[in-house]
């Protein structure tokens, strides 16, 4: 655990050198900590896989302060914390996310199966295998960051990235995977199409950092149904 | 309500107070005035508080209709604006009649010029914030453009004319020097290129906006790895693998995964989004505190110093 002053107005929490999927349900915890004490002086926190940068005003408290706070604040024993559950961590929410995977809605689905040696329907189960964690949400709004995907299905990003990438695309890139909330240019590899909006102005994200991830497939009519766009 | 009626929003002009707070957690950019020197000067001249809503205004050429008779506050990158075609000094309050046709020319000097309102400009809030970051394109959160009408919260007509003092102005053509607090990765730098970094000279070059400046001059030559994406502080100075030094500001994306070695406090960022391309400048690594003072007492500055009836002076409570 390491506590560095990043600028002015910010602070770094690093709470290892590596990524680990248990890494970002104490990251959010320690955001639920701080959040739950309504500090007059915090602005902004932005939890990212091993990190969590803390944003504040520093005409309402200095560096040093922020420091201790934040020292206190991790080492806190879970027993005096309200937000501590029976368990070690908090509850983690599941999200349920269906997917239709084809080389219609996923256009490098079949280029992957054939890199990889394995059939399309093998590509699409091992991606609905796993539970996955969202390790940071960025890029653009409401995109998560997720991972890891088996190293069966991993797939580099595009070495030239789509101009426009349809919104709800479900992509791999290296051993993390993600949906794109609305269309943008992308490089990574797209291997179906989500229904599900990812963020909109009234709910904001619907991932947050230290949730767990599912995906399931549906059909071309049930993507549909759902609201889907192809 | 009426107010000022765009003709013509000029390179881009956007609606900005002092950005967004407890949203970057969902990937939503921070936004807000680039220069919070000339902002702050801008709203201070009517008497504002801190985090009220200006019309930011790059470059110029903007022009816009009074629909009734308003009261503005001008302060930035144009030493003048012209009304009905007459030059008026800028950093001061400029009245306007019904009618009347306020224009903010091309700037030689400085890039951004900041329009303050009685009560700022009442426009749509977004995520806690009127502050419109357009590299998102969420529905609804848009430049201004051609037509559309800014109407001041405070129906207040006329007001104490006023001017910004000489010593307080902005100055954009001077050479800049900006201050680094070393950050997460200063010691992942190899000392060699921290002396580069800090002993060259750089330029502002074309490929810059809201988002970040890039900057041309000597490429560090051993740039660390990229490393595990983490939140970024507004002012970071990022070195990509080609060497060459970007500095993000306030409509940066939220986490990203190039090495850091120093990030400019607030004030040091707001001068250099008031640089031209081609403009020099330079970079040295400072004490956090000393940054962070001065930075407490610019705002402190504001919101405790008071106008005297001269319309010239200031003076603390």
């Amino acid at each position: 655990m390491k506590i560095t002053a990043v600028s002015e107005d910010s602070v770094l929490v690093t709470f290892a050198d590596a990524i680990s999927d248990t890494l970002p349900r104490r990251i959010a915890l320690l955001c639920n900590r701080i959040e739950a004490d309504h500090n007059e002086w915090l602005v902004d926190l932005v939890p990212s896989y091993t990190t969590l940068l803390v944003i504040y005003d520093p005409v309402e408290i200095d560096f040093r302060r922020v420091e201790a706070y934040l020292e206190r604040s991790v080492r806190m024993p879970r027993e005096t914390d309200p937000h501590s559950t029976s368990s070690d961590l908090p509850d983690q929410t599941t999200h349920d996310i269906p997917v239709y995977y084809s080389p219609e809605s996923g256009p490098d689905l079949e280029w992957i199966a054939r890199e990889k040696n394995l059939s399309v329907d093998e590509v699409v189960s091992y991606h609905t295998g796993k539970t996955y964690t969202v390790y940071a949400i960025g890029f653009a709004p409401g995109f998560g960051f997720m991972g890891e995907v088996d190293p069966a299905i991993a797939a580099p990003r595009k070495d030239t990235p789509r101009s426009r990438v349809p919104a709800g695309s479900v992509g791999i890139a290296n051993r993390q995977t993600a949906v794109y909330p609305k269309a943008s240019p992308g490089g990574w590899q797209l291997i179906g199409r989500s229904p599900v909006t990812l963020f909109d102005p009234t709910n904001l994200s619907l991932l947050n950092v230290g949730d767990l991830v599912r995906f399931h497939p549906v059909s071309r009519e049930r993507f549909l149904e759902l609201g889907g766009e192809l | 309500m009426s107010g000022l009626r765009i003709i013509n929003p000029g390179a881009r002009s956007t609606v900005q107070d002092s950005g967004r707070r407890g949203y970057r957690r969902h990937g939503l950019s921070a936004g807000g005035a680039l220069d919070i020197h000339s902002f702050s000067w801008a709203n201070k001249l009517l008497d504002n508080p801190a985090n009220t809503a200006c019309v930011e205004i790059l470059l110029g050429g903007f022009e816009a209709e009074a629909e009734a008779d308003i009261v503005v506050g001008v302060a930035g990158a144009a030493t003048s604006v012209r009304v009905n075609g007459s030059p008026r000094d800028g950093w001061q309050t400029v009245q306007l009649a019904k009618g009347d046709r306020l224009a903010v020319d091309p700037t030689r000097s400085g890039r951004i010029t900041y329009l303050a309102a009685p009560g700022g400009f009442d426009t749509a809030t977004w995520f806690g914030s009127r502050s419109v970051v357009v590299r998102e394109k969420i529905e609804g959160i848009e430049a201004i453009r051609k037509g559309d009408i800014l109407s001041p919260a405070h129906a207040t007509a006329r007001y104490q004319p006023r001017q910004v003092p000489e010593r307080f102005r902005g100055r954009y053509s001077d050479r800049l020097t900006l201050r680094l607090v070393p950050a997460a990765q200063y010691s992942l730098f190899q000392r060699d290129d921290l002396l580069r970094l800090t002993t060259s000279t750089y330029r502002v070059s074309n490929q810059s906006d809201r988002m970040g400046f890039r900057l041309e001059g000597p490429a560090l030559e051993q740039v660390p790895q990229g490393i595990i994406s983490e939140g970024i502080a507004v002012g970071s100075v990022q070195v990509p693998g080609d060497g060459n030094p970007i500095v993000l500001l306030n409509d940066c994306q939220t986490i990203g995964g190039y090495p850091k070695p120093g990030t400019l406090g607030a004030l040091d960022a707001g001068k250099l989004a008031q640089r031209l391309p081609g403009q020099e400048l330079e970079f040295y690594f400072a004490n956090v505190a000393d940054i962070q003072n001065e930075r407490v007492v610019f705002h402190r500055f504001f919101s405790e110093t008071r106008w005297h009836t001269d319309g010239y002076s200031l003076s603390w409570r």
